[in-house]
């Protein structure tokens, strides 16, 4: 099957699912997000089953990436997170409706949920183009397909000011970070001449290349790339939105807009890096934004009360991890070393698996703990023993505590920042690092360490219910967490 | 699957099925039989005749990349790591027998023994493994079961706070072990994580001098955090007096062997020249742990709080034998962390037993108990001989051989070493006080009108007690026992740092 037909399965699966939310007369409307699952499983599967063209010849490779094997991984991301986000999706349903639904008579009961649920695959065919760019038009068509998408999931709760409120600023300034981002590009198209990502690489390697403007067009790009990953210092926009939005969507945010965003990030960064001229100058950009990235995560995650606010600003520090990998990228002469491909690539697989499983246990909870404060989870361990373990689990492989695929991660960006004798930022890595273990770890005191005396209100306990797909989910997840911690193969195979 | 592999993951399937629902203490108790069984075993089967090669070896490659080290899930046992792996399993099996049973924990018992398990299962890993990456990867796993540990089932009201600062302490420590240990990988050629081919690179082109002082001095503040090495001691004493008995006991007993293991398995043979540069640095800090923290012990007011203290008072013993750099030194070294790891545990396994029966481990709120508690207390009186280096208990052997090996060359003329081996015969004399003034003010004297007699410690905490004692004596009589395992295995070390 050739390799395009995935995207076009994935809008038609989203179409049908708008065509069975408006025509289609059902009671519940969970079943149009089991068609999302099943219909992204298949998808899933057919990721194994792709074709390459024979030649890149025709106009269309000209926008679309042909033989390209790193690509389908991240496609591979895009789907099991949006399948995750869906999961995560049917089990917010209540706090949906409740915020969405017409009080007008007549209106569906659950009116509002259809789309809920169809947009993220939408989202997904645009993920999935992403992976797959290879021109700075497509770059920027899969881009925009994803954020505007984003717009709406955001500000999906229209009866929150919270959601509202985040909605607001991410269109204020995703519409900025758009507007940078053309205008590199206009910058990068003037100095080579061309749109496709090969031939701008050829034309910057020229030593006779005009490297101001290069330069230019590379901190243009940086600017709006950044915003998209969640480097600082263009990081704020991070904890409100993902505090703010509803939260399958933060979780959605968290791993499938930064995968895309740091694959783009790759492949932008290649030709400046293949540079002589360039290459230096650009690490060292790098490296101070891996750098400033690094600590503000990290250290503004460690006073946090707000558990999602939390993992925003964790979601900041790994991008610093992130870009701390390209930042360390070996110059031509180093043979034999990681390449940042490949350690971005490994870290995010393991980001999904981690960061996927906390916001599961967060949606789940939430359906049963009325706020999302980190103090509101005192005595899970007894309500729920099985959430209690898969969060910690979750958190131990955030933190980077061996044997968990967190640690490979790290261990990848810290070898190659070695390996280039970055000690600056090896130092600054380390520091952040080891505050996360103060604050990945702190949501172990309510969790655990909380007895039910301490609540005073003499509330009843009650167990937290966890439904089936959350469940086989969860498990799933924690399996591969500590299977690739030993063998960390397990990934590395999918896309090398 | 080889006998290692079995012992290694044994425990943490036994975490894993606790963790399902199979009944906590049971599967606990089976699984450190087992253990326990398994490495006599494998203390049987290894041979003392083949030269200090590692033995029993199982390999399975696991990743293979351009640029990264090759990595293995690779066991084996030399001398060394039997000694340790020995010292584990009795430790790992007299923990689970002093923890309380399940229906007298008030929440939680499978977590309990689920932590107990790993922190275990993590030691044995780290013992075994004979690649770089595991011995860390291992280690790390008793980090969030100590915090759990303390801070749902530890004593005191600041367990808290206790929990905290273990955990970010050895958390930092080990960060800064992980960038030692990547440095002293990249310096070797970066190809490979298998500690003996590293170690033969580092003996046939070994790194540059300035770079080896760079990764020794890495290596001994990662490991030295994780030995309680003063100046990085601070967490030790107060972690112990907080933790529950049997974490007390695994992590004075056992984990807290694996930094002085690291600087034997690892930072010596990597970095030999590094080691060399920083002697005396070393000998100024043993000499911190031994005189420093040995007063700090006596002005102890609590049995938890002296123990914890004590403990890291001894390890400056340790670092004297590895200091001395020499067979008799290296050798008593590790006897040492031996005879040590044992007597602790026998130690915090009856202070917390005393806190439990009498609510308080304050010398001047116990005294006279001695009459209540007769068995206690004779059990009680050898291990603090033991601890004080007595004859007759494996501490003393080591002890012997530590102080012979660092003076040894003396007739060449008195060195650093030579001095820091006298002033450091002084921290005998302080073991002595410390020890025999617990035992006077818990055991002996009137009783105080407000302590009842709980009656005198049951089978069910004799018999740990009775196991860990016997070890010690075996060994305090018959040290060849272990020698004969160590020396060989210490012969290669020296080789390699030449």
């Amino acid at each position: 099957m050739p390799v395009y037909f995935l995207e076009i399965i994935v809008v038609t699966l989203g179409l049908l699912m708008l065509m069975v939310d408006a025509f289609a007369k059902i009671e519940d409307k969970r079943s149009i997000a089991w068609i999302g699952m099943v219909g992204l499983l298949v998808v899933f599967g057919l990721l194994f089953a792709v074709k390459w063209p024979e030649s890149a010849d025709g106009a269309f490779w000209q926008f679309y990436s042909a033989n390209d094997q790193i690509s389908l991984f991240y496609k591979g991301i895009a789907v099991i997170t949006t399948i995750i986000v869906l999961i995560m999706a049917v089990d917010f349903r209540h706090i949906v409706v409740a915020q969405t639904a017409d009080p007008e008579k007549g209106a569906h009961p659950q009116s509002g949920l259809g789309e809920f649920f169809a947009l993220p695959v939408f989202a997904c065919a645009g993920l999935m183009l992403m992976a797959s760019a290879n021109n700075l038009v497509s770059i920027f068509v899969s881009l925009e397909t994803v954020t505007i998408t984003f717009y709406i999931l955001v500000t999906y709760l229209r009866r929150n000011v919270g959601s509202l409120e985040a909605g607001v600023k991410y269109l204020i300034l995703g519409a900025l970070s758009t507007g940078f981002l053309v205008y590199g590009f206009a910058w990068l198209f003037g100095i080579t001449g061309s749109m496709q990502l090969a031939e701008i690489a050829s034309s910057l390697a020229d030593p006779e290349v005009n490297s101001a403007a290069a330069l230019f067009a590379f901190a243009l790009i940086l600017v709006a790339l950044a915003f998209k990953v969640g480097g600082a210092p263009f990081h704020f926009w991070i904890p409100d939105v993902y505090q703010g939005a509803p939260t399958p969507i933060t979780a959605f945010l968290s791993v499938g807009s930064k995968a895309a965003g740091f694959i783009i990030f790759l492949r932008l960064i290649g030709p400046f890096l293949a540079s002589d001229v360039l290459a230096e100058k650009i690490c060292l950009v790098l490296a101070a934004i891996a750098g400033i990235t690094l600590i503000m995560g990290n250290l503004a995650a460690m006073p946090q009360k707000n558990f999602k606010r939390l993992l925003a600003y964790s979601s900041v520090a790994h991008a610093g991890f992130l870009l701390m990998a390209l930042a360390s990228a070996p110059t031509k002469s180093a043979v034999g070393s990681l390449s940042p491909a490949m350690v971005v690539t490994f870290y995010l697989g393991a980001y999904l698996l981690m960061t996927l499983l906390v916001f599961l246990v967060v949606t789940t909870v939430r359906n049963s703990i009325a706020g999302e404060e980190i103090d509101s989870y005192k005595g899970l361990a007894k309500r729920s023993p099985f959430l209690a373990f898969m969060l910690i689990i979750a958190m131990a492989s955030l933190a980077g505590i061996p044997l968990t695929a967190g640690f490979y991660g790290k261990l990848f960006v810290f070898k190659m920042a070695a390996d280039q004798g970055n000690w600056t930022l090896l130092i600054i890595g380390l520091i952040g690092a080891a505050s996360g273990f103060y604050y990945y770890l702190k949501i172990a005191v309510p969790v655990f360490f909380a007895t039910s005396s301490d609540d005073g209100s003499g509330e009843e306990i009650s167990s937290i219910p966890v439904s089936a797909p959350a469940r086989v989910a969860m498990i799933i997840l924690t399996v591969a967490i500590i299977a690739v911690g030993v063998n960390p193969n397990l990934i590395i195979t999918l896309f090398s | 699957m080889s006998i290692l592999e079995i012992i290694v993951f044994l425990p943490l399937l036994a975490a894993l099925a606790i963790g399902l629902g199979a009944p906590a203490r049971f599967i606990a108790l089976s699984a450190s039989v087992l253990v326990l069984i398994m490495s006599l075993v494998s203390a049987i089967q290894f041979s003392t005749s083949i030269e200090g090669t590692m033995q029993m070896v199982s390999t399975r490659p696991l990743l293979e990349m351009d640029g990264f080290p090759s990595l293995s899930l690779s066991f084996g046992l030399d001398g060394i790591s039997l000694v340790m792996l020995l010292l584990s399993a009795i430790v790992m099996l007299a923990a689970v027998l002093v923890s309380p049973k399940e229906e007298e924990l008030e929440r939680n018992p499978r977590l309990y023994y689920l932590s107990l398990l790993l922190i275990g299962g993590g030691a044995l890993g780290a013992f075994c493994s004979t690649d770089l990456f595991f011995l860390y990867a291992f280690h790390e796993l008793a980090l969030i079961p100590t915090f759990l540990m303390i801070g749902i089932f530890g004593a005191g009201s600041d367990r808290l706070k206790t929990a905290w600062t273990i955990t970010i302490y050895l958390g930092v420590g080990s960060l800064i072990l992980l960038v030692g240990l990547i440095l002293a990988v990249s310096g070797l050629g970066g190809s490979t994580f298998n500690i003996e081919e590293l170690t033969a690179l580092a003996s046939e082109s070994p790194m540059a001098s300035q770079m080896q002082a760079w990764v020794f001095l890495l290596l001994l503040v990662g490991f030295g955090i994780l030995v309680s090495l003063f100046p990085f001691h601070s967490w030790a004493a107060p972690a112990y007096a907080a933790a529950p008995t049997p974490v007390a006991m695994l992590h004075a007993g056992v984990l807290k062997k694996f930094g002085l293991y690291g600087i034997i398995r690892v930072a010596l043979p990597f970095a030999p020249s590094g080691a060399e540069a920083l002697l005396n640095v070393i000998l100024f800090l043993l000499l911190g742990n031994i005189i420093y923290i040995g007063l700090v012990t006596i002005a102890q007011k609590s049995l938890d709080r002296m123990l914890g203290y004590s403990s890291v008072m001894h390890m400056g013993y340790i670092f004297l034998g590895l200091a001395a750099g020499n067979e008799l030194g290296l050798s008593g070294a590790v006897l040492l962390m031996f005879g040590h790891g044992i007597s602790i545990a026998l130690l915090f396994a009856m202070s917390g037993w005393l806190r439990e029966k009498y609510g308080t481990l304050d010398f001047d709120k116990l005294g006279g108990i001695g009459k209540q508690v007769p068995k206690l207390a004779l059990i009680f009186g050898f291990a603090a001989f033991a601890s004080a280096g007595l004859p007759g208990f494996a501490n003393f052997a080591a002890e012997i051989e530590v102080f012979i090996g660092a003076f040894a060359g003396a007739e060449d003329g008195f060195g650093w070493i030579q001095w820091a081996t006298i002033i450091s015969l002084w921290g005998v004399v302080i073991s002595a006080v410390y020890m025999l003034r617990a035992y006077r003010s818990i055991f002996m004297g009137p009783i105080p009108k407000k302590v009842e007699a709980p009656g005198d410690v049951g089978w069910n905490t004799r018999l740990p007690l009775l196991i860990l004692l016997a070890a010690l004596m075996a060994v305090g009589f018959v040290p060849e026992i272990l020698n004969q395992y160590i020396r060989p295995a210490v012969m290669v070390i020296l080789t390699a740092v030449g």
